[in-house]
């Protein structure tokens, strides 16, 4: 059995920054596969901007900013394959898009609309989760049950530092490590939930020194940097397929961004550490490190832009053009089989209803 | 027919749908090496294997929230939590995801996992050994609730939870695992959820109880024979909830008495008397009384049969009925 050590307290980063710092390269990754990393995250940085703007328009709800998250988000998900499953909290609503999920399912849900409802089977990524960390069990649930089926399928579950507070996540880590599950419990450490910090939230000096108490290496990469959030993932992938075991994995950030449209950070943020984590932002730093590659172009990035925000107006169109929900769908997929009681109750709104 | 007792009729369930379906699997505390605290689970290990009656760690919200994972890997999970007031960690996942999960993929998924736990007082146990927790789970939108009262219907609807395609709670009266024994049909044995049961019929009041009330009721019938004949009506599953049962039976005896050991305020029997209040009005012929545990704590055990309904309590309250 590998002994589970302290985790390396240092940032893993591999994205240079142009003067004492050289750019890396990750193993496996050519142009196609760095394009098609670049088009996730402009995908959900545009996805996250016009909610924003869709939200002050009160086209949606109110809406959980993920702004400068998108590289831990597109980056983790990147390392998976198909068959593995995401399991999101709702700071990643929108992370179905980078498999496939139609912009106007994940409006809809903001929208509260029931278009926003999706079969987790066809995407494999699960329902949104918005009590904090309690996905974290449904993710090591499933990575078990699939494991015991002799399904060669991980998990990814994501959740941020508040979440390591919670009793799910110190209950679905201690299952994950006694059970071997293949899960990868990635933590977006943004240092702050809603308005607490990261140190009134924990004593430990790091959030991936928790791993080593529930027996799961732990590791920490710099979450604005999205090749070494590829690269530790992709790790912690390999590692789970191996039979090994899960990974926590700690990606530090600051929040850039309101908690949410209804929060107001200036109250409690440090706005100089806002200043510099809007210059370092993930989406930036990559399209810099991509241009020195060569890889991209002025052209290509106004080309990507474009075509993203051609999609989400396309996608806020579609999920307004939904007709109004039935009412009746307030009785509907509560149960497969539901007690005679929701009949009577669909029978009387229907008459209240006039419908 | 094999006579068991009610702790054994839950094990010969258990047995039975793990051979009958390869995705049951078997989870809780204590479960497989010990076979259960109350040996509810006794044997599954040897027969079945360690992956399919799992001791987990001592965790009862991981217990219910790995099992809406393993639902959706998919397993039909038969979650044991060790005692009533030791499930309360697990509502957390029951209320936000066990209930809820089905619904918010808008009904493409199912979660078929049973949680059954004993429950209820009366053992000269320790504190929090005791508690009655079915409002809870009643109250939880998309989760059923089961409660039998003999060996029989503790195979049956045991089985008809595991087969269900909606999550189902089975609070199991503890007080009667090893005291109620009877006739158990071998094999395959399933007992519809959403029927009640006429455990003793009679013409002038009917007592409505589930679980270990069941054979209290019973005894209390005994009681006051002579002065009234009481019908004991067996809930036996409180969602989905026989109704028609229900008023069928105040349609015929016009006098209502609703048994639990919970407290009262805002318990099952407040159901059920709303219920009667509502559909069953001009059929009383005295108000719906209920006899209850009381709202405090569930006392030490040294005074609980003060807390505990009694026949006596039942049989005064019949006594008031008929007097209206």
């Amino acid at each position: 059995m590998t002994e589970v050590v302290p985790a390396d307290r240092s940032l893993r980063r591999v994205i240079g920054d142009a003067e004492a710092v050289a750019d890396g390269e990750v193993d496996g990754l050519g142009p196609d596969e760095l394009l098609a990393l670049y088009r996730d995250l402009v995908l959900l940085r545009t996805y996250d901007e016009r909610s924003v703007v869709y939200h002050r328009q009160g086209r949606i709800g109110t809406y959980a900013i993920f702004w400068n998250h998108e590289a831990m988000q597109a980056g983790s998900a990147f390392a998976l394959e198909e068959r593995d499953w995401i399991f999101p909290a709702y700071r990643e609503s929108a992370i179905g898009l980078v498999r496939g999920m139609p912009v106007s399912t994940v409006l809809s849900w903001w929208r509260g609309h029931p278009a926003g409802w999706w079969d987790p089977r066809e995407f494999n990524v699960a329902s949104i989760c918005v009590p904090i960390a309690t996905q974290i069990p449904h993710a090591v649930g499933f990575a078990w049950g699939s494991a015991l089926k002799g399904e060669d399928r991980v998990a990814l579950t994501l959740f941020g530092d508040g979440a390591t507070s919670e009793g799910a996540f110190h209950e679905g880590a201690t299952f994950a490590g006694v059970m071997k599950a293949p899960v990868v419990l990635f933590c977006n450490n943004n240092q702050w939930a809603i308005s607490t910090p990261l140190s009134a939230q924990t004593a430990a000096p790091t959030l991936a020194d928790k791993a080593v108490g529930y027996g799961i290496p732990g590791v920490r990469v710099d979450g604005a940097d999205v090749l070494a959030v590829y690269e530790a993932t992709r790790e912690a992938v390999e590692r789970a397929r191996a039979g090994e075991g899960p990974t926590f994995i700690e990606a530090v950030t600051y929040r850039a961004a309101p908690h949410a449209t209804a929060d107001d950070p200036s109250l409690y943020v440090d706005l100089e550490r806002v200043e510099d984590a809007r210059e370092t932002e993930c989406v930036g730093r990559f399209e810099r490190y991509l241009r020195r590659a060569g890889v991209l172009t002025d052209e290509l990035v106004e080309e990507i832009r474009a075509e993203m925000l051609e999609r989400m107006r396309a996608g806020i169109a579609d999920a307004e053009a939904e007709p109004p929900a039935d009412p009746a769908l307030v009785f509907e997929h509560a149960y497969a089989d539901p007690p005679p009681s929701l009949a009577d109750d669909l029978a009387e709104l229907r008459r209240i209803l006039g419908s | 027919m094999t006579e068991r007792f009610l702790v054994e009729a839950v094990n010969d369930a258990l047995h039975v749908e793990m051979e009958r379906d390869p995705t049951v699997l078997v989870m809780g505390e204590d479960v497989g090496r010990l076979g259960g605290v109350f040996r509810a689970t006794a044997g599954l290990q040897e027969r079945f294997g360690r992956e399919r009656c799992v001791d987990t760690p001592l965790a009862e919200a991981g217990i219910v929230g790995t099992a809406v994972g393993l639902c959706m890997a998919g397993w039909r999970p038969v979650c044991e939590m060790q005692y009533d007031a030791f499930s309360y960690p697990g509502l957390d996942q029951l209320i936000n995801h066990v209930g809820r999960y089905r619904w918010r993929t808008g009904g493409k998924m199912e979660f078929p996992l049973t949680i059954r736990m004993p429950y209820g007082g009366g053992v000269r146990a320790p504190e929090l050994h005791d508690d009655s927790p079915e409002a809870y789970y009643v109250h939880t939108p998309g989760v059923k609730v089961a409660i039998p009262s003999t060996p029989a219907d503790a195979k049956g609807l045991l089985a008809a939870a595991i087969r269900d395609p909606d999550p189902v709670v089975v609070l199991e009266p503890k007080l009667h695992y090893r005291t109620s024994k009877q006739e158990v049909p071998d094999g395959e044995h399933v007992v519809p959820l959403g029927e009640a049961r006429i455990a003793r019929e009679g013409s002038d009041v009917t007592l409505v109880a589930y679980g270990a009330m069941v054979p209290l009721c019973e005894r209390a019938a005994e009681a006051v024979d002579g002065e009234a004949s009481c019908e004991v009506l067996d809930i036996r599953s409180l969602k989905p909830l026989d109704e028609d049962a229900l008023l069928a039976s105040v349609a015929k005896t016009g006098r209502a008495v609703v048994v639990q050991e919970a407290p009262r305020v805002s318990g099952f029997a407040a159901e059920l008397a709303a219920i009667l209040a509502e559909k069953a009005i001009f059929d009383l012929r005295a108000p719906v009384l209920r006899v209850t545990g009381y709202d405090v704590p569930y006392p030490y055990w040294q005074i609980e049969d003060a807390y505990m309904p009694s026949v006596e309590r039942v049989a005064d309250a019949v006594r008031r009925v008929l007097a209206a």
